[in-house]
C-alpha cells in the first residue's frame, strides 16, 4: 500500500473533477449570489457565508466548459476552499464522493486535453471507466484576465 | 519550569509596554523642560521615569539598559538638586539616552536580548558632561555651555569612564547594585517617589489585549447585523411580545455597539506626543525657530485609524517646517516674528474628526504649482487657465508631482503628498489644503471616527443594491419621475446636470460598473447622489435611494479590490451581500478623462438658466407637511429620541461622540407630535464647521420646486405654503429654525467667505 490522498470530487458538465480534501472548508447548497459588476466573468458574485463575504467562482466559466453553473435553472453547489488568507467558493454542478486514491496512480494531464483547462489541472487519476481531473486551486483563483465589460 | 519562563516573559512584556509608554512621556517632558527649565515637577517626572526603567532593567538583568539609565539618572539627580541648570547640550544628551533606551527596548521586544548595541560611549559622555557641569558649578563658572560644538557627539570623552555592568546574580537586587557602585552621586537614598499621580486612573482601568477588543468589535458588528435581520422579520409579524423583545434587543445592541466602539477610541494626543521631538530636531537641523501649538489633543479616534494617520501627520509636520516656515532671517525680512508657529488642531465635526496642520510660513503660490504641473505634463495650459487656485493646489496630491519637486533629505525623500493622500483615503478620509502666499498654509485631514461601522445609503441600480458611504455624500437630488435625459444635458461627451446654477458632471452608475440592463434600454435613473471626492463634486446617477443604514464593512477578496470600484462589502438587513462603492476611485476613473468635461463645463455660461430648486418634504405633527430646501441638508439622519436632551431652553442630541443642537420642527411649528416613536428622522446642516439638526417625524420625499405652486401664507417659522404633489406643504423659514436651535449658528467666521450661500428667510426661497 503506497501513499494515498483524499480527494473531494464534483461534476462539472461531463467532467469529473476533484480538489484535495485538505483545501476544502465546507460544501454548501445553492446560496443567494450578489453579482459583482466589473469583475472578471468567471466571478459569479459574492455570497454571505455566516457573516463573511466570500467571492464565488463559476468553474464552468473559469474552465471554459461552456454555459455557466449559476445562470441557468439548474441548482448548483458551493465548494468552499481556502487559499492563503482568502476563502473562495467554487460553483459546481454536483457534489460527488470523497475518494481515496493512490498517489502512485497520479498522472500528468494527457496530451489530448487542450484549451484553457489544461493549465488549471494538476494531473489525473484513472478511475474504473472515468478520468478524474485534479484541479490546481491556486491557478483557478489567479484571474488575470482583464475586466470584461 | 515553563510556568517560570512564562512568568518571566510576562514580566518582560509588562516592562516593555510600560517603558515604551513612559518614553513617549519622557520625550514630551524633556522638550517641555527646555521651555520651562526651572520646573521641578517636570524634572521629578523625568527622574522618576528613568529611575523606574533603571530599577526594572537591573532586576531583569538588562545590563546595557541599566548602564545608560544609570548614567542619565546621575546627571538628572544633580540637575534636580539645582547644582546647575538645564542647557541644550544636556537636553541633547538626555534625548539621546531616550533614543538609546528605545533601541534597546526594541531589541528586547524582538528576541528578549539587548543585542550588541554599544552604550558605554554614551554613558561615558554623560558622565563626562556631568563632571564638567559639576566642575563648572564649583568654580563658579557660568553653568552654560562648557563645550563648544553643541550636541556632544563629537566631543571626545575625557578619560573614558567605564560604568561597570552590574554582575548578574541569581537574586538581582537593585539596591545592592546601587550601593555597590563607588559613585557618590547615587549613594544617596533613592528619590522618595511621590505618590504616583496616575495611580487613581491605574486602579480603575486595566490593560486589555487589542486582539480581544478587535474580536469584540467584530462580534458587536455581527450582532448589529443579526438584529437588523430580526427587526426586519419581526416587522412582518403581528406579535406584541416579539415586538417588545425586539425593541429591547434593538436598544441593547445599539448601546453595546457604541460601548464597544468607545473602547477602541484613543485621544489623538497619542500620535501627537511624538511630534514635539520631531519639531525640535528638525527645527534645529534646518535653522528654523518653531513653536508648536496643539489644540484638541483629547479628540478621540479609533485606534486603527490613529495608527494610520501617524505617518501622514508626521509627514505634514515635517513638510510644514521644511517648506512652510521660513528661516528667522527671512521671517524678519518679511516683517514676521522670528519664531514660526506650527499649530495642530483636532476636533469632531459632523461625524468626522478634522485634523489641521497650520503654519504661518511662506504659503504656497498657486502660480508656481501650476507652472510646475504644466512642466511635468500633469495638466495642459488651457486647463490650468480655467482652474481655481484651490484646484491648482490640489495638484500637489497628484502622483508624480511632489516627488520630484524639491528634494531635500527632510521631506522630499520620494514620499510625496500623493502618498499622504493615498494613506488617508485608504481609511475613508480626505485631505485638503488651503494656502495664502506669505501668510501660511493649512493642511486639513478629515478622518472617519471609526472604520468598522459607517453610515451609508443604499442605492438601487439595474436591480442591484450598492452602498455609498455618507462621508462622500453631499445631497440627493430627485429627478422626479421625468425621464432623466430630459433633465440632464450633454456638454461634448459629458453628461451634466444644472444644480442651483452650477453644472455638475454626472457619472451613471450602470455605465461605471458596466452593468447591462435587461430588456430595452429603459432609462430608469431617477436620483442623483451628489458626491464629493478628490475635492470635486460630481453626481452619481442611480435608479433609486432605498435606505440609510449603518453598515459593517467587510473585507473582500483581492480580486474585487483590484477592480478599483468597490472599497468593501457589507451584509444588509435581509442577509444579502451588498458592495460598497469606492467613490474616490470611481470619481478619479470617470472624471479624469473628465478633465475635458470640466473645462468644457466651465466654458458654458451658467447663470442664464434659473434652475429649479430641490426640496425635502418632511412630515411634522400628525399630518402636516413642511418643505426644507435641500441646500440645508448636509446629511439625512435618524436620532434616537432617548439621545435628545434638554439643555436650558434648548435641545441637543448626542451625535457621533459630539453634541449637536437640535430642534424638533413639530415643536417649533406648534404641530404637536405624531405617534410616539424611538427614533426621529431629521437633517443635519453643517456650515463653516458648525452643525445643527432639524428633526421631523418622517421624511417623505425630495421634489424639485418646478412642480411647486405657491401661495403666500405667513405664519411664525414659515415663509409661505405651496401645493406639492397635491398636498398643501408649508415652506420652512430655515434661518429662524436654525437660529432657534443654535442662536450662534451664523455668527462667527462669516469672514471666511466660503463660497456657499447662507440661506435666510428671503434668500432661501428667492
Amino acid at each position: 500500500m503506497g501513499m494515498t490522498e483524499l480527494l473531494a470530487t464534483f461534476e462539472l458538465g461531463t467532467h469529473l473533477c476533484a480538489v484535495e480534501v485538505s483545501q476544502v472548508q465546507e460544501v454548501l447548497l445553492q446560496q443567494p449570489l450578489t453579482p459583482a459588476p466589473g469583475a472578471p466573468t468567471a466571478v459569479a458574485g459574492l455570497i454571505n457565508l455566516r457573516g463573511q463575504v466570500v467571492t464565488a467562482l463559476d468553474l464552468r466559466v473559469r474552465m471554459g466548459l461552456g454555459g455557466n453553473a449559476h445562470g441557468g435553472d439548474d441548482s448548483f453547489m458551493n465548494v468552499v476552499v481556502r487559499s492563503g488568507d482568502e476563502v473562495w467558493s467554487l460553483l459546481v454542478d454536483r457534489i460527488g464522493d470523497v475518494i481515496e486514491v493512490e498517489q502512485a496512480q497520479f498522472e500528468l494531464p494527457p496530451d489530448t486535453l487542450n484549451g484553457p483547462i489544461r493549465e488549471l489541472i494538476k494531473g489525473t487519476y484513472t478511475l474504473e471507466d472515468r478520468l478524474l481531473l485534479v484541479l490546481n486551486v491556486q491557478r483557478l483563483l489567479e484571474l488575470s484576465d482583464p475586466v470584461q465589460a | 519550569m515553563t510556568s517560570n519562563d512564562d512568568l518571566e516573559d510576562e514580566i518582560v512584556r509588562e516592562f516593555l509596554i510600560e517603558s515604551l509608554e513612559n518614553l513617549d512621556q519622557l520625550d514630551q517632558d524633556l522638550i517641555a523642560l527646555e521651555q520651562r527649565p526651572g520646573s521641578r515637577d517636570l524634572l521629578a517626572s523625568i527622574f522618576r521615569t528613568i529611575h523606574t526603567i533603571k530599577g526594572t532593567s537591573g532586576f531583569l538583568a538588562f545590563s546595557k539598559l541599566e548602564t545608560v539609565t544609570h548614567a542619565a539618572e546621575s546627571l538628572l539627580a544633580k540637575l534636580r538638586d539645582g547644582l546647575f541648570d538645564l542647557t541644550p547640550d544636556i537636553t541633547d544628551a538626555l534625548l539621546r539616552v531616550v533614543d538609546a533606551v528605545r533601541g534597546l527596548l526594541a531589541h528586547i521586544e524582538f528576541d528578549r536580548s539587548e543585542g550588541d548595541a554599544e552604550v558605554t560611549q554614551l554613558a561615558a559622555e554623560l558622565k563626562a558632561l556631568l563632571e564638567a557641569k559639576v566642575g563648572a558649578a564649583k568654580t563658579g563658572a557660568p553653568a552654560g555651555r562648557t563645550r563648544d560644538g553643541g550636541p556632544g557627539g563629537s566631543a571626545p570623552a575625557p578619560a573614558p569612564v567605564l560604568v561597570p555592568a552590574p554582575a548578574v546574580t541569581g537574586e538581582p537586587d537593585v539596591e545592592a547594585d546601587r550601593s555597590g557602585q563607588p559613585d557618590a552621586l547615587t549613594a544617596q537614598p533613592p528619590l522618595a517617589v511621590p505618590a504616583e499621580p496616575r495611580s487613581a486612573i491605574g486602579d480603575s482601568s486595566i490593560r486589555v489585549d487589542v486582539e480581544l477588543l478587535e474580536q469584540l468589535v467584530r462580534l458587536a458588528g455581527e450582532l448589529v447585523l443579526a438584529r437588523n435581520q430580526i427587526l426586519q422579520r419581526a416587522a412582518t409579524v403581528q406579535d406584541e411580545e416579539l415586538g417588545r423583545a425586539c425593541h429591547r434587543l434593538n436598544q441593547i445592541a445599539s448601546e453595546l455597539q457604541e460601548g464597544v466602539m468607545r473602547t477602541r477610541m484613543q485621544p489623538i494626543e497619542h500620535v501627537w506626543s511624538k511630534l514635539p521631538r520631531v519639531v525640535r530636531d528638525l527645527g534645529a537641523q534646518l535653522n528654523r525657530n518653531v513653536r508648536l501649538e496643539m489644540e484638541g489633543g483629547e479628540t478621540e479616534l479609533d485606534r486603527t485609524l490613529l495608527e494610520a494617520v501617524k505617518d501622514p501627520l508626521t509627514h505634514l509636520v515635517r513638510n510644514a517646517i521644511d517648506h512652510g516656515i521660513e528661516s528667522p532671517q527671512q521671517r524678519r525680512a518679511a516683517g514676521k516674528s522670528e519664531t514660526g508657529v506650527l499649530k495642530l488642531r483636532a476636533a469632531h465635526e459632523g461625524g468626522q474628526v478634522v485634523v489641521e496642520v497650520c503654519d504661518d510660513g511662506r504659503g504656497i503660490d498657486a502660480a508656481v504649482i501650476g507652472r510646475k504641473a504644466v512642466e511635468k505634463g500633469l495638466v495642459s495650459e488651457d486647463r490650468l487657465a480655467s482652474m481655481t487656485d484651490n484646484e491648482i493646489l490640489h495638484l500637489l496630491f497628484v502622483p508624480g508631482f511632489s516627488t520630484a519637486a524639491v528634494v531635500t533629505n527632510v521631506s522630499g525623500r520620494g514620499v510625496g503628498m500623493d502618498v499622504v493622500r493615498t494613506n488617508i483615503e485608504r481609511i475613508g478620509g480626505s485631505v485638503d489644503v488651503e494656502s495664502r502666499p506669505g501668510h501660511g498654509t493649512v493642511w486639513r485631514l478629515r478622518i472617519p471616527l471609526t472604520l468598522a461601522i459607517v453610515p451609508a445609503i443604499t442605492v438601487l441600480c439595474a436591480g442591484q443594491r450598492f452602498a455609498v458611504p455618507q462621508v462622500n455624500l453631499l445631497e440627493l437630488v430627485s429627478l422626479d419621475g421625468e425621464r432623466t435625459t430630459s433633465r440632464t444635458e450633454r456638454v461634448g461627451d459629458a453628461e451634466v446636470y444644472r444644480l442651483r446654477g452650477r453644472l455638475l458632471p454626472l457619472v451613471r452608475l450602470d455605465h461605471a460598473l458596466a452593468i447591462r440592463r435587461n430588456g430595452q434600454s429603459v432609462d430608469t435613473s431617477s436620483v442623483i447622489a451628489v458626491l464629493e471626492a478628490d475635492g470635486r463634486r460630481f453626481g452619481l446617477l442611480v435608479d433609486k435611494v432605498l435606505d440609510t443604514e449603518e453598515i459593517v464593512v467587510k473585507p473582500v477578496s483581492g480580486i474585487m479590490k483590484e477592480l478599483g470600484l468597490y472599497s468593501g462589502a457589507t451584509i444588509l438587513g435581509d442577509g444579502a451581500v451588498s458592495l460598497i462603492l469606492d467613490v474616490q476611485n470611481i470619481a478619479r476613473r470617470y472624471l479624469r478623462s473628465g478633465e475635458s468635461v470640466d473645462s468644457q463645463v466651465a466654458d458654458v455660461a451658467v447663470a442664464d438658466v434659473a434652475d429649479s430648486r430641490q426640496l425635502l418634504i418632511v412630515r411634522i405633527g400628525a399630518n402636516r407637511r413642511v418643505a426644507v430646501p435641500l441646500e440645508v441638508v448636509t446629511r439625512l439622519e435618524e436620532f434616537p429620541v432617548a439621545d435628545i436632551e434638554q439643555v436650558g431652553r434648548r435641545q441637543v442630541v448626542r451625535y457621533r461622540g459630539g453634541i449637536l443642537p437640535l430642534i424638533r420642527l413639530s415643536e417649533h411649528l406648534n404641530a404637536g407630535y405624531g405617534e410616539a416613536r424611538d427614533v426621529v428622522p431629521g437633517v443635519v446642516y453643517s456650515l463653516n464647521g458648525r452643525s445643527v439638526a432639524l428633526a421631523a417625524e418622517e421624511i417623505i420625499d425630495i421634489v424639485s420646486e418646478a412642480s411647486v405652486t405657491r401661495s403666500d401664507l405667513d405664519d411664525f417659522g414659515l415663509v409661505g405654503s405651496a401645493v406639492i404633489r397635491d398636498r398643501v406643504t408649508e415652506l420652512l423659514d430655515v434661518r429662524t429654525a436654525i437660529l432657534a436651535a443654535d442662536p450662534m449658528f451664523y455668527d462667527d467666521r462669516s469672514g471666511h467667505g466660503i463660497n456657499r450661500a447662507i440661506p435666510d428667510s428671503q434668500g432661501a426661497w428667492a
